[in-house]
């Protein structure tokens, strides 16, 4: 096997919560991502699937620096990412772009097309003529004349587009979407998913996508990695984590998503998680899902944090009993309101 | 449909909504909607954001601004036009007949009152019952909406509550007098998957055990699919498809409605599976006076498209709003 592209090793991102205003004492401390290890291969597309809050954006950035690593490695074709230092990370970063969920926030409205393309070019000292910027927007299937117009003259998607175009204007290698389709209207997200497929033939990048919608990630992902309250609970090849998924989550998570069909919808089974998601400032002990786990056991889950294991080729678990719910022995219970442990609400 | 009822709970009849003041140029944002529910069924209204679906159900309810707005055609409920009432007597409809839950909890809960006395508020106001009765049902109530420990949960203010079990809240107040129709508007859009599955089963239990109608507002299709008996589909401020949910599923008619369906990922379709987009993005504007609006997306345009709008007509299963829809495929063979 080949070594990964991108290999993440025991990643933690902390993030301190201060009380008082001139002397800021440390009273506590979000744990956004808490132990995060994975593999992304060349020219692949591993998909980051989990709830609001899980800690994907962060991992995210902290994959390209965006964020502050508190702990663990973020290893990009041999180098260790996060360790470098200031000129050596501005110029790893020409490998590793980001395009972000609101493309209207992400561009300057004051700048026209032309100038959000070539700014990233001019930032690392890169020659271009125009020629370049007409090959970016043809890229990304939008007319030369768009060059001149501003961020407010273009639909959703069309500013979906102009961001794309700036991420991939230095020709990186790796590029993480963070939600890029769940600002937009359903009938135009097809045509974003399509556009990033496309390009990445074109163009041999290697995709982070991260997404909320499993349907979004089961369309555009070879690998998806499932992330629950700041760690990574399994992650599979896409068909294989789709057909047989393994933990607790992923298959609530799963049963939970509605499928456009009402043929699908009235015959399938439905897990509804009891509760809401713990806050990453107070997480459950053990496992962190146990308060919220329709399987969890007397035993290991409220103390014992499970790591990721390699249950079957290529698709690693982190649960106590993963074999034994997989194969029947541990049935599901029902859980009722007044069972589940109420942490902190979030809000 | 069980029982004998001779007409529909609630008829829109030929709605339009115009904004913009007298003497200035008016804007349409809702135009020719008519759909009908009748009592116990449920019902989709769906569409993309700024097809008129809101301001559809704020019309319904009598609570678009009264300056500014012009609103024409009939909203008939048990035969009788809401849009002829006065303010006072649609306050009382609205919570004891007609209830609605909004998509943010926090607009419609007010943040320096405690949930239970907005709840028991409802009871009050609108049932025959004494305080200590009120707060008993209140408490019942907060736990049928899966809240735990609802006597504690009555004592907090909104904010202390996640967006699920606020939601759920509103839920528990708008079906606190069990009213004859909820209309609920992207109620479980701002959340997880997870905490929709809880919400839409809340719902679900709820409306069926009070045999409330359900008019339901989403973009989503998902939701829809395991939700509605039937299914009205909006473009640009006009209802361009209606059917009952089984037919619109496996054979879409209008190009809009199947252009939707086949650029929509489904989590069980296989991996690469094409997603076949709509061209272009929907207009803000409805060109509906000269043509239809959904003409420069659509693959199935001829030449009248451009030329006028199309009516709404029924066609044998269902009322569509084009000059020519995708082919109606033989049902049977449609299963997929
Ligand atoms: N700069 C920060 N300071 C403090 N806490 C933060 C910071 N950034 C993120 N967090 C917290 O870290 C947790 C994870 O946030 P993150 O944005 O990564 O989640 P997410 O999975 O991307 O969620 P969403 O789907 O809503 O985008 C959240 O609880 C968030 O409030
Ligand atoms: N008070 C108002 N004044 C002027 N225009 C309005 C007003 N309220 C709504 N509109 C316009 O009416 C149109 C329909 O809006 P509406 O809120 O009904 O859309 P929607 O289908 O509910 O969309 P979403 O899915 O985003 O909620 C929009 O173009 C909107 O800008
Ligand atoms: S370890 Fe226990 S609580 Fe965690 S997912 Fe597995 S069974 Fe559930
Ligand atoms: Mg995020
Ligand atoms: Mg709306």
């Amino acid at each position: 096997m080949t070594e990964p592209l991108v290999q993440v090793r025991g990643l933690k991102v902390h993030f301190p919560i201060r009380k008082g205003l001139i002397l800021a004492r440390q009273t506590g401390t979000v744990r956004a991502v808490d132990g995060v290890d994975l593999d992304i291969e060349a020219g692949r597309t591993l998909g980051l699937v989990g709830e609001s809050g899980c800690g994907k954006s962060t991992l995210g950035r902290a994959m390209l620096r965006l964020a502050p690593v508190t702990e663990g490695s973020v290893v990009f074709d041999g180098t260790d990412v996060a360790t470098l230092e200031r000129e050596a990370l501005r110029s790893m970063r020409q490998n590793m772009q980001m395009v972000f969920q609101d493309p209207l926030a992400s561009l300057n409205p004051r700048q026209s097309v032309e100038t959000i393309l070539t700014e990233p070019l001019r930032a690392h000292g890169i020659a271009y003529d125009s020629s370049r910027v007409r090959e970016l927007l043809e890229l990304v299937g939008l007319p030369s004349a768009a060059a001149q117009k501003y961020p407010h003259e273009f639909s959703g998607g069309q500013r979906q587009r102009i961001g794309i175009a700036r991420a991939i204007a230095l020709e990186p290698r790796f590029v993480i979407a963070d939600e890029p389709v769940s600002a937009l209207d359903v009938s135009i997200q097809a045509q974003v998913l399509n556009l990033l497929e496309d390009l990445q033939q074109e163009l041999g990048l290697t995709y982070l996508v991260i997404a909320h919608d499993l349907a979004v990630v089961r369309h555009v992902a070879d690998d998806v990695a499932v992330m629950y309250l700041g760690g990574i609970v399994e992650q599979a090849a896409s068909d294989d984590l789709y057909s047989t998924p393994m933990h607790p989550y992923t298959k609530a998570l799963m049963s939970a998503v509605p499928v456009p069909d009402p043929r699908v919808e009235e015959t399938r089974e439905r897990i509804i998680l009891q509760g809401d998601l713990p806050s990453p400032a107070n997480p459950p002990s053990g496992c962190r899902f146990h308060s919220r786990c329709p399987f969890r056991q007397e035993t290991r889950c409220d103390d014992e944090r499970p790591e990721l294991v390699e249950v079957r080729p290529g698709h690693t678990v982190a649960c106590h009993w993963v074999e034994e719910i997989n194969s029947g022995q541990i049935r599901p219970h029902e859980l009722t309101p007044d069972t589940v442990v109420q942490l902190e609400g979030h809000s | 449909m069980t029982g004998a009822h001779d007409q529909p709970l609630l008829s829109v009849r030929d709605l339009s909504v115009r904004f913009g003041l007298k003497g200035q140029r008016q804007v349409a944002a809702v135009d020719e909607v008519s759909l009908d529910i009748w009592p116990g069924q449920h019902v989709a209204l769906v569409g993309e954001s700024g097809s008129g679906k809101s301001v559809t159900s704020l019309a319904v309810m009598g609570l678009l601004p009264d300056r500014g707005v012009e609103v024409g055609g009939e909203v008939l409920y048990r035969g009788e036009d809401l849009l002829t009432k006065s303010p006072k007597e649609m306050a009382g409809l609205r919570g004891s007949e007609i209830a609605m839950v909004f998509q943010d909890p926090m607009t419609s809960l007010n943040p320096v009152i405690t949930v239970g006395v907005q709840l028991t508020e409802v009871l009050l106001r609108h049932l025959q019952v004494s305080k200590a009765e009120a707060r008993e049902r209140a408490v019942e109530l907060l736990g049928r909406v899966g809240i735990p420990d609802p006597a504690r949960r009555l004592r907090e203010y909104p904010h202390q509550l996640s967006g699920g079990m606020r939601q759920r809240v509103l839920i528990a107040i708008a079906l606190a007098c069990e009213p004859k129709l909820l209309i609920a508007d992207e109620p479980t859009t701002a959340l997880d998957v997870t905490i929709q599955a809880q919400v839409l089963e809340v719902l679900k239990d709820l409306v069926a055990d009070t045999d409330a109608a359900l008019l339901m507002i989403t973009h989503d299709l998902g939701v829809v699919a395991g939700l509605c008996d039937d299914v009205n589909v909006m473009y640009s401020g006009r209802i361009v498809e209606s059917t009952n949910r089984n037919r619109l599923f496996a054979n879409p008619r209008h190009p809009y409605t199947g252009g939707l369906l086949a650029s929509i990922p489904r989590l069980d379709s296989p991996r690469g599976a094409p997603l076949t987009p709509i061209p272009g993005s929907p207009t803000q504007t409805l060109p509906w006076t000269s043509a239809c609006a959904f003409a420069p997306r659509c693959g199935n345009r001829v030449e009248a498209c451009t030329e006028r709008a199309p009516a709404l007509e029924a066609t044998g299963d269902r009322d569509l709003r084009c000059f020519n829809p995708l082919a109606d495929a033989d049902l049977t063979g449609a299963a997929r």
